[in-house]
């Protein structure tokens, strides 16, 4: 578990930060432009000095009312938002920075992480001569050499353009999929936390407004993620057989299976869904002849007002939460409320990796 | 042209000009760190004091040292109760006056290039493990590159071109304390207008061409730094 | 040429006669001109050799009274001077001087072993430290002084030198002794005419000027030869 009680009076802005966050996985601190994200994970790293904070990693206490420990002493893989080469070193030269100064990096250690984010061929070149990509891509490189115990990310992909974060992403879900330590990765953008978080950790205006595993946190009708035309939830399933005269696959998960266009990955790939709030719709019966592939029952858990004429629904299929956007007159057409049996229809779901 | 006097203030010359240089960037760099780094309330005080040599006239300075320095001003009496004896008319007296009067110089150029790697880099190195004085020479030291050269070529140019200091506290001792300033002084005042030119000319060529080394050179740097 | 009614005059004047010269010019003036409105002496003072630098490369003095007389000589020489203008009007008296009372005598204190530094005005430039040389010579310590000697670029700064204690003795001139608007005090040796070459300050017209003209027979009067003995100088 990583844990922190942090208050901070930065330049015009107070951080007020209390919460707990598994010490495994992708989190997500979310939140809006100036909510705190980056002080936040600043504070992680030991860049900003406080006096009566707690941050416990693990066994290892990073700071009390007593003790502080130097970023140079906290063992923590640092990416920045702007990329943040050594302009005096060459590529070579950033990568064994950090190497020099840690203990016991092994041979096969440093061969698996560059051709994990592919840069093999870039180590003679100076950093002038990267493109915006390769440079990101170094520069998680070089964080990760040093065998940091936490691995902190401050929006990594916004500087660059729509090319290059397609380009990087892939790495990204590799990092997600490989290693075994925790990655914090700050964010406002929510495609990217969709795709990318086991945990998500909401920041407003120097709060923690909520925390907790990605779906909970989507699906939270009390949080604002949950309202909106983007209102999303995420289904993780895995691939378990392939209908190869119709191009389809079938991908299975606590409520069923989702039946999805075909894109090859291997039986026994983990994916994750990606569900919006306006493709599901509801039923009392069970629809037969219907064009819709993915039908399953569910149970009404919780509805809340979403603007004039519609209703945000929380539904529960098994124990997996799925939001659906309907008009208030159907919901009293169909009688629902909590705790109604219905049928979910998803029109369509994507898949983020 | 030149008699021995003349190279003897040549040399003298070269010799004050390297050492102040060298303790200038010896002093001159935590100085200068200090000042890119703090947020100390007081820092424009501080600033003021080091550049107040450029604005005062050196005979002000001269002035005041041989004061302070002299067996009736308080260091000299220092140094006098010591068993020591007073530093006016030596060589480290000059030294005193020059790092002195050059400081600004010095601290100036290393103090911008030092603020112009911004906080970023350092952070960085912290990230990765460095701590603080492993970051200041591996990470500002090598970036405030062009700092250190442009401070360390100020700094001598300008010693080279100090008279009013060493007019006051100097006492033109051949060898020790006469310096290329006074020598071509001294030849006007002689009426030896043809050594002065050799002198004077020669100072004025070797200070354009240090010059505008330093702006080329560093017109090329950051013009490397900005792709 | 001359300058119709002539009313301003620039002199310029060597440092260490320029107190006993602010005084003859308030004694000129209060004579020829009670009303003092109608006309103007601009003083400037420096090292002659400064200001012969100056006078040759045309810079506007009327009239340059020089510490030395070989400036005045040349200026002769090459016609910048009304010829027949250039006589000596002081002549300089060389003291070795301490602002200790009682530490100077005679010459004994230049044989002190643990003498800190002599000073004298550079003999290169400077008339007194000239002087000071060839009675350094004459008393056969010139090549032993060496090691000791610091050298003023003029004469007023080897003054300082010794005012300020950072050398202990040092060869000024008696008209810095004797300033009757600064005493100074302390001890000193007034050195024998018979050890050196006698100072003769000599001063030269540089502009057909009737002002400047007056003015220098003024120079020569009762009135102005007692002020400059008054002001430590051997009269001519």
């Amino acid at each position: 578990m990583i844990e922190c009680q942090i208050k901070i009076e930065l330049d015009s802005f107070i951080l007020d930060a209390n919460f707990s966050i598994p010490d495994k996985g992708v989190t997500v601190i979310f939140g809006p432009s100036g909510s705190g994200k980056t002080s936040l994970l600043r504070v992680l790293a030991g860049l900003e000095k406080t006096h009566n904070g707690f941050l416990k990693i693990g066994d290892s206490i990073w700071q009390d009312s007593e003790n502080f420990a130097l970023t140079h002493k906290r063992q923590i893989g640092y990416v920045f938002q702007d990329t943040t080469l050594f302009e005096h070193l060459n590529v070579q030269g950033n990568l064994d920075y950090g190497i020099k100064r840690s203990s016991n990096i092994e041979k096969e250690f440093i061969d698996s992480i560059l051709n994990l984010l592919d840069i093999k061929t870039l180590l003679n070149r100076s950093t002038a001569q990267l493109s915006g990509g390769e440079k990101q891509r170094v520069a998680i490189a070089r964080a990760l050499l040093i065998k940091p115990k936490i691995l902190l990310m401050d929006e990594p992909l916004s500087a660059l353009d729509i090319k290059r974060k397609q380009e990087i992403l892939p790495y990204l879900d590799a990092l997600h999929n490989d290693l075994d330590i925790p990655i914090i990765y700050v964010t406002h953008s929510p495609d990217e936390a969709s795709r990318l978080a086991d945990y998500l950790l909401l920041l407003d205006n120097g709060k923690v407004i909520g925390s907790g595993p990605i779906n909970n946190m989507l699906t939270r009708l009390d949080l604002p993620m949950s309202h909106g035309r983007e209102a999303t939830s995420l289904v993780e399933a895995k691939v378990i057989s392939r209908e190869k005269e119709f191009d389809l696959m079938h991908l299975d998960f606590p409520g069923g299976e989702f039946i999805v266009p075909d894109n090859s990955l291997p039986i026994g790939s983990n994916v994750r869904l990606r569900v919006s709030a306006r493709d599901v719709s509801l039923t009392k019966e069970k629809q037969i002849d219907t064009s819709i592939l993915n039908i399953f029952p569910a149970i009404v858990d919780e509805m809340v007002p979403e603007g004039k004429a519609q209703i945000m629904v929380r539904l529960k299929i098994k124990e997996i939460t799925l939001l659906t956007l309907i008009t208030k007159k159907s919901a009293k057409n169909l009688h629902l409320k909590n705790g109604s049996k219905v049928f979910a229809q998803v029109k369509s779901a994507a898949i983020l990796s | 042209m030149l008699n021995e006097y003349d190279i003897s203030a040549l040399l003298v010359t070269i010799k004050l000009a390297s050492i102040t240089t060298v303790i200038l960037i010896l002093i001159g760099t935590p100085i200068a760190w200090w000042l890119s780094q703090t947020r100390f309330k007081f820092k424009a005080v501080i600033e003021a004091i080091i550049a107040l040599p450029l604005i005062l006239p050196p005979t002000v300075l001269g002035f005041y040292l041989l004061m302070t320095l002299g067996t009736n001003g308080p260091i000299g009496n220092f140094l006098e109760s010591l068993g020591g004896s007073s530093i006016a008319f030596t060589f480290t007296g000059l030294v005193v006056g020059s790092v002195i009067y050059s400081l600004p110089f010095v601290v100036q150029p290393l103090q911008n290039s030092f603020s112009s790697i911004g906080k970023r880099p350092m952070e960085v190195a912290a990230t990765l493990g460095a701590s603080g004085l492993d970051r200041f020479f591996t990470v500002a030291v090598p970036l405030a590159r062009s700092g250190f050269i442009t401070a360390s070529v100020l700094g001598f140019a300008h010693t080279v071109g100090e008279f009013g200091v060493v007019l006051m506290i100097g006492g033109n001792i051949p060898g020790e304390t006469g310096v290329l300033s006074i020598a071509i002084y001294d030849h006007v005042e002689a009426m030896e207008y043809g050594q002065a030119h050799v002198l004077a000319g020669g100072l004025l060529v070797l200070s354009f061409v240090i010059l505008l080394f330093v702006y080329i050179f560093n017109r090329q740097f950051s013009i490397m730094r900005s792709d | 040429m001359t300058h119709v009614g002539a009313d301003e005059i620039k002199i310029a004047v060597s440092s260490n006669f320029y107190p006993a010269m602010k005084e003859i010019i308030l004694q000129y003036e209060l004579k020829n001109f009670p009303s003092s409105k109608d006309h103007n002496i601009v003083l400037i003072p420096g090292s002659s050799g400064k200001h012969y630098a100056q006078i040759i490369n045309g810079a506007p003095f009327d009239i340059f009274f020089s510490a030395d007389k070989v400036r005045p000589i040349l200026l002769e020489k090459k016609g910048i001077s009304e010829s027949g203008s250039r006589f000596t009007y002081a002549l300089g008296k060389l003291v070795l001087w301490s602002p200790l009372d009682g530490f100077v005598e005679k010459e004994e204190q230049l044989y002190n072993q643990d003498l800190r530094f002599l000073a004298i005005a550079n003999p290169k430039i400077a008339p007194y430290g000239m002087a000071a040389r060839e009675a350094l010579i004459s008393i056969n310590l010139w090549k032993d002084m060496q090691s000791k000697l610091v050298r003023g670029e003029n004469i007023v700064q080897t003054f300082q030198f010794v005012r300020s204690g950072n050398a202990k003795l040092g060869f000024i001139s008696n008209s810095q002794l004797m300033n009757p608007n600064y005493p100074i005090g302390g001890s000193f040796w007034e050195v024998p005419q018979s050890l050196y070459t006698p100072i003769e300050q000599q001063v030269v017209l540089l502009k057909k000027s009737i002002l400047g003209k007056d003015f220098l027979s003024f120079i020569e009067s009762d009135d102005s030869l007692s002020i400059i003995s008054k002001y430590g100088y051997d009269l001519p």
